[in-house]
């Protein structure tokens, strides 16, 4: 074992020096959101395999204040997971032409937007009933 | 040389993370807050009988299904790849740990859809 003791440069803490490292730690986090969410809706579809009664007590939970704090706060993360995945979208795609012009990436990443809006008012839609 | 299986997580990520770029906002959105304070939604809109006929439907348990297990997978990866940045140097077991999760979630899903019926 060597009596050496080389330094090492603190990395403590080196995603809250900067204001990009924030942004990108903000939408890393947002999966542990996303994933309490899905283990929920897992909870749900549990609860409905055991009946009415088990799946009632499951949507009374939904209503507690708590839960209710949680999905706003998950609701924010996950739509900053959705900006920021249509955002970097056009850099993962070859360069696509139309024309003989390149693509913007902006025009792609609106796109992803548009469709991101026009799926959840589909979805808004058939869960509200026609 | 050993193949990487890599390009498996990464897929399921990517189709994780487009679903709920696309769902993820409204879904939380519904279930979360218009169901449970009754704005803007009937009351019966998840009453029992008819999110039991919609998880009796091959496409509500295709919805659920992909929902549930995609958000999984994407997030499951996330969180892994994440762990290197706060300073924790994950090996295999904490790979096994998160995939296994998102596995034997995708697994109890599958399950519970079969016997809620069709």
């Amino acid at each position: 074992m060597s009596a050496r003791k080389p330094y090492v440069r603190p990395m403590d803490g080196w995603w809250r020096r900067n204001p990009f490292f924030m942004r990108y730690m903000v939408r890393e986090a947002s999966a542990v959101f996303l994933a309490i969410y899905a283990v929920i809706l897992l909870a749900g579809v549990f609860r409905l395999s055991q009946g009415a009664a088990a799946y009632e007590a499951w949507l009374a939970a939904l209503t507690n204040p708590l839960a209710i704090v949680f999905h706003g706060i998950a609701l924010l993360a996950v739509a900053y997971h959705a900006y920021t995945w249509w955002k970097v979208m056009p850099k993962t795609l070859p360069m696509l032409h139309l024309a003989g012009r390149r693509i913007p990436e902006i025009a792609l990443s609106a796109g992803g937007w548009a469709a991101t809006l026009a799926a959840s008012l589909v979805v808004y839609v058939l869960v509200r009933g026609v | 040389m050993k193949r990487a299986n890599e390009p498996i997580f990464w897929s399921l990520f990517g189709a994780g993370g487009v679903l709920s770029a696309l769902l993820g906002p409204i879904l939380i959105l519904i279930t979360g807050i218009i169901a449970p304070t009754g704005t803007g939604m009937p009351p019966d809109a998840m009453a029992y009988p008819r999110v039991l006929a919609f998880a009796q439907s091959w496409c509500g348990k295709a919805a659920l299904l992909a929902v549930i297990s995609l958000f999984l997978w994407h997030a499951v990866h996330r969180i892994y790849h994440s762990l290197h940045d706060l300073g924790i140097h994950a090996g295999a077991g904490a790979a096994a740990v998160c995939y296994g999760f998102a596995l034997v979630a995708t697994l109890a899903t599958a399950y519970l859809l079969l016997i809620i019926g069709f």
